[in-house]
């Protein structure tokens, strides 16, 4: 008798990739020859850039270079400076958000953003979070408290100040008021979150803490940070962006940016040989 | 120059060094092995350990500098500047391997060596020193033009395997002297493999290319 052996399939080997890295998918938000003038200043020079959707991109650059200014496009936070002017486009989801029929508050639940000092409202830390949504109508109730819970624990603040949501926000350590202001962010579910060095005044843990969540909203927000911090850049950004004097120097996955730039002022600039 | 700069640079010093010792165990155990020179082989194997300790106080640094988060060109040579300390230590070891076979072979009755042999040595040692110079002058050009002649060293190795072997078959008597040689000549191979990687990791400092394996890259891009 003779036994048939089944036929078993053969796996594909599995190759490692030889560039493994992000990749940069369709283009959620883009600027074209963006200037950006405070009066006779240029601040701003030529900007053209796209950057993905989910994705963490980082802006570096010494003070001054206009990180800060350019990330302030996104939302037209610029606009609430006096003097201020642009030229060129900003694009979110392929719409102008610069042409006068945007409605800026609208832009802004778009776009959230979250400061370099944590700023809660002196209010409890329930209200705190729950301010965007009243604003935008919501009443009180369970609707309300499961959106300001699902927004804490998005911020992995939740298991902290579950007993205490009706103390003042301004009770909380510096690393817990600034994700209590990420909460706050993100409960009105904007698309994208800009971070303006948002753990430049806090302390290695509560950094860590910062970091592990900004990669933890990145599943379902897009992230542009500023940062001084050039380790902090290499270990949550997939893109980053190198700023010098107003202009974008060099833009591409951080990984190489960060072994392998190819602009001489971005390798002086990554080894602190400037800046 | 900062603090950083004098640690990196005290880096690369200490490598080159290391080079030099290496450089000279091979040199040495090749003398050895042709002039039956006992002592000299005898000292190859016990200057072995200065290699080692080298290797352990290049990683040393190699790590204390990575603590303090290089990036870029600093990051590449740090990361080049522990992989080449990695395959120097090798080179000694293969060094040692030729001066224990020299050692052997000084205490038997003369044996004709392969003609190519001293070509092999000539070879495997211009290699290590040509990989050593693209380090120091950081010249990408020229390590990717060594990395080809390690093709010829291979083929002689094969040739002089072949004709050890067909000595072994013909004359018995002489088994033991020609496994000797075959030792020693697989050693001088395996010292060119090692300069042709420090070239390669000489590109990859100066360029960013790891141009490592390159028909496992073109099998994958097939894929």
């Amino acid at each position: 008798m003779t036994t048939v052996m089944p036929e078993v399939p053969i796996p594909k080997p599995q190759v490692p990739s030889a560039t493994p890295g992000p990749v940069a998918g369709p283009a959620l938000l883009e600027t074209k020859d963006l200037s950006l003038f405070y009066g006779t200043n240029r601040a701003l020079r030529n900007i053209s850039v796209q950057l993905g959707q989910k994705l963490v991109t980082a802006f570096i650059g010494p003070s001054g270079c206009g990180k800060s200014t350019f990330l302030r496009c996104f939302n037209r936070m610029n606009d609430l400076i006096d003097n201020v002017r642009t030229e060129g486009s900003v694009r979110i989801g392929g719409q102008d958000i610069y042409a006068p029929e945007v409605d800026v508050i609208e832009l802004r639940k778009r776009v959230g953003m979250v400061f370099q000092k944590s700023n809660p409202f002196p209010k409890s830390i329930y209200e705190n979070v729950a301010y965007g949504l009243r604003l935008q109508g919501m009443r009180g109730g369970s609707e309300l408290d499961a959106r300001v819970e699902a927004s804490l624990r998005q911020a992995a603040l939740w298991e902290e100040v579950k007993e205490r949501l009706q103390t003042s926000g301004l009770g909380l350590s510096g690393g817990q008021q600034q994700r209590l202001c990420i909460a706050r962010a993100i409960a009105i579910r904007p698309e994208i979150i800009l971070m303006d060095e948002p753990a430049s005044a806090l302390d290695p843990i509560a950094t860590a803490k910062i970091e592990d969540l900004i990669l933890e909203l990145k599943k379902d927000y897009t992230i542009i940070i500023v940062t001084h911090n050039m380790q902090q850049a290499a270990r949550i950004s997939d893109f980053t962006a190198f700023f010098y004097l107003g202009e974008l120097i060099e833009f591409g996955p951080t990984s190489r940016i960060f072994t392998s730039p190819t602009k001489k002022q971005t390798e002086d600039y990554v080894t602190g040989r400037f800046g | 120059m900062t603090h950083f700069e004098q640690e990196l640079a005290s880096l690369k010093e200490k490598l080159l060094t290391m080079a030099s010792h290496a450089e000279a165990a091979v040199k040495n155990s090749v003398l050895a092995l042709t002039n039956r020179d006992y002592e000299l082989a005898e000292q190859v194997r016990a200057n072995d350990g200065v290699i080692d300790r080298f290797e352990i106080e290049v990683d040393d640094l190699a790590i204390h500098l990575l603590s303090k988060a290089p990036l870029a060109s600093d990051l590449r040579l740090i990361v080049v500047a522990s992989k080449i300390s990695q395959n120097l230590e090798r080179v000694g070891d293969e060094a040692s391997k030729i001066a224990n076979r020299a050692r052997e072979l000084s205490q038997e009755a003369p044996v004709q060596f392969p003609p190519e042999l001293q070509r092999i040595s000539t070879l495997a040692l211009q290699m290590l020193k040509d990989a050593l110079d693209c380090f120091v002058n950081s010249d990408p050009t020229a390590a990717r033009a060594l990395i080809v002649r390690d093709r010829e060293v291979d083929a002689l190795n094969k040739k002089i395997y072949r004709d050890l072997a067909q000595q072994m078959i013909s004359s018995p008597e002489l088994v033991t002297r020609c496994l000797n040689l075959m030792v020693a000549a697989k050693s001088l191979e395996r010292i060119a493999d090692h300069a042709k990687n420090v070239a390669e990791e000489v590109v990859y400092l100066c360029e960013a290319e790891d141009i490592r394996h390159p028909a496992s890259a073109a099998s994958e891009a097939k894929l």
